[in-house]
């Protein structure tokens, strides 16, 4: 092949291809899903947005990780026989934090849009409204749970490493584990429908950390009540108000989790009740997302 | 072939009608929709990208039933709302390439077209800055990015020129018609302003109180009139003077207007009657035109018709 004749002059000129057309392949809507997905996952840590927005969500992560960091580091420095705090009980003691967590993330996820209008952008692609508020609540319901369950493995490497009894480390971190999938599901589920109608952001955030404080201010009034009065019922029943409690009552009544002051759900109709309760906010808050998001109006 | 095809289409809010048995076809290339605000503009984009059910009438774009197939349309439609809609957190080249990615472009393809759109729409280097500290123009290009992106074969542009200087104002309709000629894309342009249109439109259709004014290409709509329009620097009245005893029908004062008989050679005459009386008089010649019709004139029968301003 004959190289032709070109002026050397021309090797650095940028030619203006002019507007190129795509005939490339156009994803589906699942993939479209999952882009909005890991997009909002990553926007609850701050990554891909400004510094300022990644600094609350790494203090927190971080926060939340170092007691787990000490408890692992002490036990292996002294060579104690236990771990000190339960796998399934961490969670409950850095509550202010997670609540704090899920009050700044939620209005970010979801009063931004609706805020500065970007939800008209959305809607008016192929991207329905459902799947708009599935990607949404999967996004904070997995930002919640790296929170909740990071320490718990920190825990659990550090019983390994202290050489622990192996099965019986493994069976508590994994009941632990799985209360804190829930409870993340849950915090996100209530979280995103207060944050769905406070467009203003602060107001979310501030909304978002009063129902949670006050959720479980209200539980363990309550809890104290029926101890103080011997009455067992108010006791134990209180922990459906809390969406930390009902986690912790349903680790305690399906793997008997060691959570010895925490209500215990009564008899063998309790358990299904928390269960029922649990399953109920999960649905409820999905269908009040779906129902907020065919209020909003494109345009 | 046509783009946009309605039949009696019909919206009503309640009481409120927002449009009336509107039927248009819309031919590809860039076509404007004028009206006032309130006049249903906003309303027939809704219902174009198939987020509006009409209350009455049938509506296709792009050869789909934009009711029942609502997601097909818009994955073929790009949409610039008229509206702010950009989150303030981002920047231009972040915000465009997740929209590429909502509108279902793999992530390389999203990457190189988000580059390339931005670039295509005058944004360079300050695509990588916050779109929170953005200008107005700025933001009306971002805003219009998106909606290229995906590369469409349809774009409905509401009020793009909203908000900007003369110069934005000009370098938007500029990109408005670049977008209609060179990128092959076909355009829905709504304004409120007449003489914007009149500029980047191919054709042009007027609403008014959810009513169908008129449809009809900008030729037409500005065809020349037979009118020469003539400014001189000093003694205009003389000029006229001498013009009228040569025989022509002058009106006006500053800018003097010349009747002529029609188009075509049969008034190069006049033309040479007004440089003659120019010369004569020793005076200089600041224009001579052959003046157009206006987009605005489209409106007047509609103001002298009584009723239809609802």
């Amino acid at each position: 092949m004959s190289v032709p004749d070109v002026p050397a002059r021309s090797a650095g000129v940028i030619h203006d291809l002019g507007f190129r057309h795509y005939d490339g392949p156009r994803l589906g809507r699942r993939q479209v899903v999952r882009a909005l997905f890991v997009e909002s996952t990553r926007g609850a840590y701050g990554l891909g947005r400004s510094t300022r927005s990644k600094i609350m969500p790494f203090l927190l992560l971080a926060a939340v990780t170092l007691p787990a960091l000490v408890v692992a580091v002490v036990l292996n420095v002294t060579g104690t026989a236990s771990l000190g705090i339960g796998y399934a009980a961490y969670p409950i003691s850095v509550l202010p934090l997670l609540s704090l967590y899920v009050a700044g993330q939620a209005p970010a996820l979801v009063s931004r849009d609706l805020r500065f209008r970007v939800v008209t952008l959305y809607f008016s692609r192929p991207l329905r409204r459902e799947d708009y508020v599935r990607a949404k609540l999967a996004a904070l319901a997995c930002a919640t749970a790296v929170l909740t369950c990071l320490p718990v493995l920190v825990l659990y490497a550090g019983a390994l490493l202290a050489q622990l009894p192996f099965w019986a480390q493994t069976r508590a971190a994994a009941v632990g584990l799985l209360g804190c999938l829930l409870l993340s599901m849950l915090l996100a589920g209530i979280a995103l429908v207060i944050a769905a109608v406070t467009p203003r952001r602060g107001l979310g955030v501030a909304a978002v950390i009063t129902v949670l404080v006050m959720l479980t201010a209200v539980q363990g009034i309550l809890q104290a009540l029926g101890q103080d009065q011997g009455n067992a019922g108010l006791e134990h029943w209180s922990g459906l108000l809390s969406p930390f409690t009902l986690v912790s009552g349903l680790q305690r009544w399906a793997f008997d989790a060691p959570l010895e002051d925490l209500p215990d759900p009564p008899g063998a109709l309790g358990g299904w009740v928390y269960l029922a309760v649990a399953l109920a906010v999960l649905a409820g808050s999905y269908a009040l997302l779906v129902l907020r998001s065919r209020r909003v109006s494109v345009s | 072939m046509t783009v946009i095809t309605t039949r009696g289409l019909t919206k009503r809010y309640g009481p409120v009608t927002a449009l009336d048995d509107l039927s248009v076809d819309l031919a590809p290339g860039v076509v404007g929709l004028v009206g006032a605000n309130g006049a249903g503009k906003s309303t027939l984009i809704k219902i174009l990208l198939g987020l509006l059910p009409p209350t009455s009438g049938t509506v296709e774009v792009l050869g789909l039933d934009a009711v029942a197939e609502g997601e097909a349309v818009r994955a073929r439609v790009g949409y610039m709302p008229e509206h702010d809609c950009l989150p303030a957190d981002v920047s231009a080249t972040e915000l465009v390439v997740h929209m590429a990615r909502i509108s279902g472009l793999p992530p390389t393809a999203a990457r190189e077209r988000t580059a390339d759109v931005l670039r295509h729409v005058g944004l360079y280097e300050e695509r990588y800055r916050l779109i929170g500290g953005y200008s107005t123009g700025m933001r009306q290009r971002v805003k219009l990015a998106q909606a290229l992106v995906h590369d469409p074969d349809l774009v409905l542009l509401d009020e793009p020129t909203n908000g900007l200087d003369p110069a934005g104002r000009d370098d938007m309709l500029g990109l408005v018609r670049r977008i209609g000629a060179d990128f092959g894309i076909s355009v829905l342009v709504t304004s409120h302003l007449l003489g914007e249109l009149e500029r980047v439109c191919d054709a042009v259709v007027v609403v008014d109180g959810g009513r169908l004014l008129r449809s009809s290409s900008t030729a037409d709509a500005t065809a020349q009139r037979s009118v020469l329009a003539v400014e001189v620097d000093a003694r205009t009245g003389e000029l006229a003077a001498a013009l009228r005893a040569a025989g022509l029908q002058v009106d006006g004062d500053r800018v003097l207007e010349v009747a002529l008989r029609g188009a075509g050679p049969a008034d190069e005459p006049a033309y040479d009657l007004v440089r003659d009386a120019v010369a004569h008089l020793g005076i200089g010649l600041l224009r001579m035109e052959r003046r157009r019709h206006s987009i605005s004139e489209l409106f007047r029968p509609a103001e002298e018709a009584p009723g239809v301003r609802a």
